[in-house]
């Protein structure tokens, strides 16, 4: 541009080229407004109905402090097995030869292609006490008597790892995939053993994958409600069963028990983003 | 010259005996032999796909050969693993660990072997001196320009005093200047360390700038090894002389021997003399290179061997040389590159007198 500085002028753009993405962006933003803020702004307005706090008093009652420590530890039984069983799958997915890797994708996202009630159903089938695994078992005479699979912790624990599996898999799958083999390579040729690449070098840098997976899985794991709710026939409670219930008896109580939770959630996200961006301060 | 570190110095070199890599049908490397001495840089040159960054897989460890056997100073490494063969790297994209520091990158060899705390914090200020980046220790690589981060990961491949240090095309994401200048640095460094190197590149100017040795490479072999100005000016066959530098390569038959000169007569359509160490056998299929700086133009009354009338057909200014595209009256190409002339040279369209002396061209094999 020939133009001296002192003569160029901030060329106004018309507005109605901003009309576009305006328009664009509306409808998500006014829909979110409709049914996300707009309920939530009602159910704050809800739990404080009455003019105090007296519904937040309720939550403190041992019974639902312990209804949401219960639903914490479940959450986090569910997101550790879903670690420690995605890391290695999502590793084998990037590192195997692609047709390999395309076969793995597949069962690992066929599961969020199924219906959760259906994938439920499905694990009552194979858990119950005249179910296909218990039978297994006692015809091979590993156990006397029928293990409790279903309607206690570990059920809902397995049936939760089930349906959220993939969750972990994919953020891990996409973070190791940027992992460059030849720092791989490189920490081999320096003197680390197969061990100390993957120590000093590959787990560090999948690190923004797994908080990001433990993230994903652990909010929705705190507030999931169908296949505990299934898998736990009652038995087993967490809080997102007990909003359904006190939804019905006591709407004020139930909002402030779900806005205690989205507080919680909103707690967890803070921190693990606030972790992401110191172990992502490299790049 | 003061050498620093005995560490530095391998008792004995590497050795690629018959050494031979196929992935799938693909012959990636096919029966090469090399060896390169203690304190020696050798660079493997070719064109992509000739096999040569395969050979450093294997020298590496990253490949095991299907057949042959790799020595280093004296051990058989074939089958090793590459963490302890005891070998230095720098890669193509230098290959930096992002989530370390410039000193934590460095020290990393050193602490994969096991150094107490001192010894790793007193080499890597060493290593770091060595390539001039004291001072930037606690940046992350992400914080440096690519020359820094060239000169770290050199750092980190020479710190723990490898036994050979690996160079996988290095200078290619660096600009013009600062490639010329790591170049001379780093040739610098490994003549004063005398660190056995083995040098992987495309770039023959390269090779030549840095290299005691080339191993020019093309299809999995090993078609010359030698000293830079015998692979530029002696080079063993067409495919080297086509490859390095710029050549005019001539097929022709031996048309008579006379002790120390030989008649070429070329496909060209005009018979040569050309002088030849060793007689080749009357009649047989030569190539005949002549090097674009060798031909002459002859003006007043400078005569040489060989010479004919040409016309320019396109120059090219270069700088210092101007390279000129000549036309033969039956159409064959003609490439000379002379020194650009003070005052006007030879402009398109001109018709010149050119020749070379019978010194000046080199019969290489037919095939």
């Amino acid at each position: 541009m020939s133009n001296v500085a002192g003569t160029t002028h901030v060329r106004r753009v018309p507005w109605r080229r901003h009309l576009g993405p305006v328009a664009l962006t509306a409808a998500p933003i006014g829909l979110l407004f409709l049914f996300l803020y707009y309920p939530i702004a009602r159910l704050v307005l809800a739990s404080l109905s009455g003019g105090s706090l007296q519904h937040f008093q309720r939550v403190l009652d041992p019974l639902y402090l312990q209804v949401f420590s219960q639903t914490l530890i479940i959450s986090l039984y569910v997101t550790a097995c879903c670690l420690v069983l995605g890391y290695p799958v999502a590793h084998f997915l990037c590192a195997a030869p692609s047709r390999w890797a395309s076969v793995g994708f597949i069962f690992v996202l066929l599961p969020l292609w199924t219906s959760v009630l259906v994938r439920t159903y499905a694990w009552i089938i194979l858990l119950g006490r005249n179910g296909v695994i218990n039978r297994a078992l006692l015809t091979l005479g590993i156990v006397d008597s029928p293990v409790p699979f279903l309607y206690n912790v570990p059920g809902v624990v397995i049936g939760m790892i089930h349906v959220l599996l993939p969750l972990m898999v994919l953020p891990l799958y996409a973070v190791m995939r940027r992992i460059d083999p030849d720092l791989l390579k490189a920490a081999a040729i320096l003197g680390a053993s197969p061990l100390g690449v993957f120590a000093y070098v590959y787990l560090p840098l999948s690190l923004p994958g797994v908080l990001a997976g433990f993230t994903l899985v652990f909010i929705l794991s705190a507030g999931f409600y169908i296949t505990p709710a299934i898998m736990g026939g009652g038995r087993v409670l967490n809080v997102a069963m007990i909003l359904e219930q006190q939804s019905r008896l006591d709407l004020p109580f139930a909002a402030a028990l779900a806005i205690c939770l989205l507080v919680i959630t909103l707690f967890i996200y803070g921190v693990s983003s606030r972790l992401l961006r110191g172990s992502q301060a490299w790049s | 010259m003061a050498c620093r570190g005995v560490s530095f110095l391998p008792e004995e070199g590497l050795e690629l005996v018959g050494v031979a890599k196929s992935f799938g049908s693909v012959t990636a490397v096919a029966e090469v032999d090399l060896r390169v001495h203690p304190g020696e840089f050798l660079t493997l040159l070719g064109p992509s796909g000739s096999g040569k960054t395969t050979i450093l897989k294997l020298i590496a460890g990253f490949e095991v050969p299907d057949q042959g056997e790799i020595r280093l100073a004296g051990r058989d490494i074939t089958v090793i693993p590459p963490y302890r063969r005891d070998i230095g790297m720098v890669f193509q994209h230098y290959a930096l660990f992002p989530h370390m520091t410039v000193a934590e990158n460095v020290a990393f060899p050193l602490r994969m072997r096991r150094l107490k705390d001192r010894t790793v914090q007193a080499k890597v200020e060493e290593a770091l001196a060595l390539v001039k980046l004291s001072g930037l220790d606690r940046r992350r690589p992400s914080e440096l320009s690519g020359g820094q981060q060239q000169r770290v990961a050199l750092a980190r491949a020479i710190v723990f005093g490898p036994r050979l240090l690996l160079l996988d095309e290095p200078f290619g994401a660096l600009d013009r200047k600062l490639r010329e200048e790591m170049q001379v640095e780093m040739r610098f460094l490994q003549q004063r360390l005398r660190l056995m190197t083995v040098f992987v590149t495309h770039d023959q100017e390269e090779a030549l700038v840095m290299s005691d040795r080339i191993a020019v490479l093309n299809a999995g072999q090993v078609e010359q090894v030698g000293t830079p100005d015998e692979i530029y000016d002696r080079p063993a066959n067409g495919f080297v002389a086509g490859f390095i530098g710029e050549s005019n390569l001539w097929k022709g038959v031996i048309a008579g021997v006379h002790g120390a000169l030989a008649r070429v007569g070329l496909d060209l359509g005009i018979t040569v003399t050309v002088a030849v160490p060793e007689p080749p056998k009357d009649g047989s299929q030569v190539r005949l290179l002549v090097r674009p700086e060798r031909m002459q133009l002859l003006t007043g009354t400078r005569t040489a061997d060989n010479s004919f009338e040409a016309r320019v057909h396109q120059m090219v200014y270069l700088g210092e040389s101007t390279k000129y595209r000549l036309n033969l009256p039956n159409g064959h190409e003609v490439l000379a590159r002379w020194s650009t002339p003070r005052l006007a040279g030879p402009r398109v369209g001109d018709t010149v007198r050119v020749g070379w002396d019978a010194s000046d061209g080199r019969l290489v094999r037919w095939d």
